[in-house]
C-alpha cells in the first residue's frame, strides 16, 4: 500500500501551494537534515523533471531549504527560509537539471549536503499528497517513506549481521514494519533500512553502533503528528 | 486496513453495523497504535485549519505568490450576498468557500491537503457550507473527514490522487468523490448510497487533464475546486434521492487508473499541453516559470 493511513489522505497540514512540490519537498529536506544530524554548512540541490521546470512558482526551493532548517510542512517561516538559511550559516545552491534521472518519478530532488567534514547524498521523490519516497542514499538504491521512524545502518556484509541487529531491536521491544538490505557487492558495503512501528528508546541507536562491522547508524524520525 | 475496495468498506460497515467514519477511526487506531482521542484530536485540528482558510480568503482576500490569481472567492461571496446568483445560497457558499481555500493555498497560506494541495478547496467548501446550512457540530464534521479519508484511501491505493500521475481527474476528481461520499453519510445516507455518490461524482471527472498555466496551482486549479464543490453537492443529492451509479464505484476507480495511465505526459502537470500551452498560457509562463538561463545539463 503506497498510502498507509487516513492522515496520508486527509493531511498533511501544510503551507501551499502544492502538496507534491511544496509539502513533499519540505519532507525530503527534513530527511536530508536528519541524515546529516544537524544543520548542514552547504547544500547543493539538484532538481529534476517537474521540480526543475516549476520550482520557482511552487516555492519548491523555499520548501527544500525550509526542510533543511527542520521546519515542519505547515511552518509559516517556509516563505522566508532562504533568508533564514543564510542567517543560520547554511549555503544553499539550486541546480535545475534538464535531463531527468532515469526510472524515477517526475518530481525528484537530489541533495548533496556537507556537515562537519562529512558529505551525504540523498535522492527523494514526491509521489503526491505530501508523501515521499527516499530512493537513494550515498549511492545505495533503497526505498522508504519517512512516515515511520527509520533506522539506516551502514555496515559490512558479514554472516549473522541481520540476526545481531534484530536481536537488539527485540531487546527494546521494537517491531519492524519494513526492512531492506542493499549491498554494493558480496562481502562489501551494505545499507540496511529498517522502519519501526513507533519511536523506541534512542538507546537502540547506541547499541547498534557498538556492533562489530557497523560503520554508521542514522535515525530518521520526523515526528509529524506528535506536536501540540 | 481491512479494506482495499469500496465494496469491502461497505460490507464491513454493514456487517459491523457502523458508519464508514467509525470504521475508519477503528482502523486508524489499529494501524497507528494510537488512542482514539489522539486521532480524533488531530483530525479536529485539521478541521480548524480548514475553517480558518475558508474565512481568510473571503474576509482578507489574498493574492497568489505569482500575482496571477486572487480575490475571486470574495467576488463570488459578494455576488451571492446580493441575492443574484443562479445557484441557491447553500451551493453558492460551497463554491465561494472552495475558491477561498484554494486561493489561500496559492498565496503560500496554511491549508490541509485533501487529498492534495491542488484539490484542497473542495472538502472544506462542501463541509463548512453544509455545517452552516444544517447546523451540524464540529464533531459531526470531523466524523465526515474520516469518511472522506476512508474513500480517499481506497482511491489513492487503487488508482492515484496526483495530477502528475493521473491528471486532474485523479486529483480534483478524487476530492469530489470523497466529498460526495462523505456528505451523503453526514446527511444520514447508507454506506451503499455513499458509494453511489462516489461513483456518480467520479464518472463526471474521468478524463480531466492536468494542464496548469506556468505549472502553478492556480489556473485552472482554483476554479476547478469551486466547480468541484458544487459537483459534490449534486452527486450527494442524486445518491440520497436514490440515483444509483450503475457502474460500481470500484470499477469507475479502475477506469480512472486506466485513463490516467493512457494520458500523455503533456496532460499530467508538466504544463506542456492544454491550457498551459495556449498563447496566453505561454505568455504568463514566461513571466513565472523557472528561468531557462539557470538550467544545467
Amino acid at each position: 500500500m503506497r498510502f498507509k493511513d487516513v492522515f496520508s489522505i486527509i493531511g498533511p497540514s501544510m503551507i501551499g501551494p502544492s502538496s507534491s512540490h511544496t509539502a513533499g519537498a519540505v519532507r525530503i529536506g527534513r530527511v536530508a537534515r536528519h541524515l546529516a544530524g544537524g544543520l548542514p554548512e552547504k547544500a547543493d540541490i539538484y532538481l529534476y523533471g517537474s521540480f526543475a521546470e516549476t520550482y520557482r512558482g511552487h516555492g519548491t526551493d523555499l520548501a527544500l531549504a525550509g526542510g533543511l532548517m527542520d521546519f515542519h510542512t505547515d511552518d509559516a517561516r517556509i516563505k522566508d527560509s532562504l533568508e533564514l538559511a543564510e542567517q543560520a550559516g547554511m549555503e544553499v545552491v539550486f541546480h535545475p537539471m534538464t535531463q531527468p534521472l532515469p526510472h524515477l518519478h517526475p518530481n525528484t530532488a537530489r541533495l548533496v549536503i556537507q556537515r562537519k567534514g562529512n558529505t551525504f547524498e540523498i535522492a527523494g521523490c514526491s509521489i503526491g499528497g505530501g508523501n515521499i519516497e527516499i530512493v537513494q542514499i550515498n549511492g545505495y538504491a533503497i526505498s522508504f517513506t519517512a512516515n515511520y521512524p527509520t533506522l539506516l545502518i551502514f555496515h559490512e556484509d558479514r554472516k549473522g549481521m541481520i540476526a545481531l541487529m534484530t536481536h537488539i531491536l527485540q531487546q527494546y521491544d521494537a517491531n519492524i514494519g519494513f526492512m531492506k538490505v542493499e549491498r554494493k557487492s558480496r562481502s562489501g558495503d551494505v545499507l540496511t533500512v529498517i522502519e519501526l512501528d513507533d519511536a523506541k528508546d534512542r538507546e537502540i541507536v547506541k547499541q547498534l553502533r557498538m556492533l562489530p562491522h557497523v560503520r554508521a547508524v542514522h535515525f530518521i524520525h520526523l515526528g509529524e503528528g506528535e506536536r501540540e | 486496513m481491512r479494506f482495499q475496495s469500496l465494496q469491502q468498506l461497505k460490507e464491513l460497515c454493514e456487517s459491523e453495523r457502523v458508519t464508514m467514519a467509525e470504521l475508519m477511526i477503528t482502523e486508524q487506531m489499529h494501524e497507528s497504535a494510537q488512542p482514539r482521542a489522539a486521532i480524533v484530536k488531530q483530525m479536529s485540528d485539521y478541521y480548524q485549519v480548514m475553517k480558518e482558510a475558508v474565512h481568510k480568503g473571503i474576509h482578507e482576500p489574498v493574492k497568489s505568490r505569482s500575482g496571477l490569481t486572487g480575490g475571486d472567492a470574495k467576488r463570488v461571496h459578494d455576488y451571492m450576498s446580493g441575492g443574484a446568483s443562479s445557484l441557491d445560497e447553500a451551493a453558492c457558499r460551497a463554491l465561494a468557500y472552495a475558491l477561498s481555500v484554494s486561493e489561500v493555498n496559492a498565496s503560500m497560506g496554511r491549508i490541509i491537503a485533501t487529498p492534495t494541495a491542488g484539490s484542497c478547496g473542495i472538502i472544506p467548501g462542501v463541509f463548512v457550507s453544509s455545517q452552516q446550512r444544517f447546523g451540524w457540530s464540529d464533531e459531526h464534521m470531523v466524523n465526515g473527514l474520516f469518511t472522506a479519508g476512508a474513500i480517499g484511501y481506497v482511491i489513492a491505493n487503487s488508482s492515484f490522487v496526483s495530477g502528475a500521475e493521473g491528471g486532474c481527474q485523479a486529483e480534483v476528481g478524487s476530492a469530489i468523490g470523497m466529498a460526495a461520499g462523505a456528505l451523503t453519510e453526514l446527511r444520514g445516507g447508507s454506506p451503499e448510497q455513499a458509494l453511489h455518490a462516489v461513483g456518480l461524482a467520479l464518472k463526471n471527472c474521468l478524463g480531466l487533464i492536468c494542464d496548469p498555466v506556468a505549472g502553478l496551482v492556480e489556473i485552472p486549479c482554483i476554479v476547478r475546486n469551486g466547480f468541484g464543490a458544487v459537483t459534490a453537492l449534486a452527486a450527494a443529492d442524486m445518491a440520497l434521492a436514490g440515483v444509483r451509479s450503475v457502474i460500481p464505484s470500484d470499477e469507475v476507480i479502475g477506469v480512472m487508473l486506466q485513463v490516467g495511465r493512457a494520458m500523455p505526459s503533456q496532460y499530467r502537470e508538466t504544463a506542456q499541453g492544454g491550457l498551459a500551452q495556449t498563447p496566453t498560457g505561454q505568455k504568463l509562463a514566461k513571466q513565472w516559470s523557472s528561468p531557462e538561463g539557470e538550467q544545467e545539463g
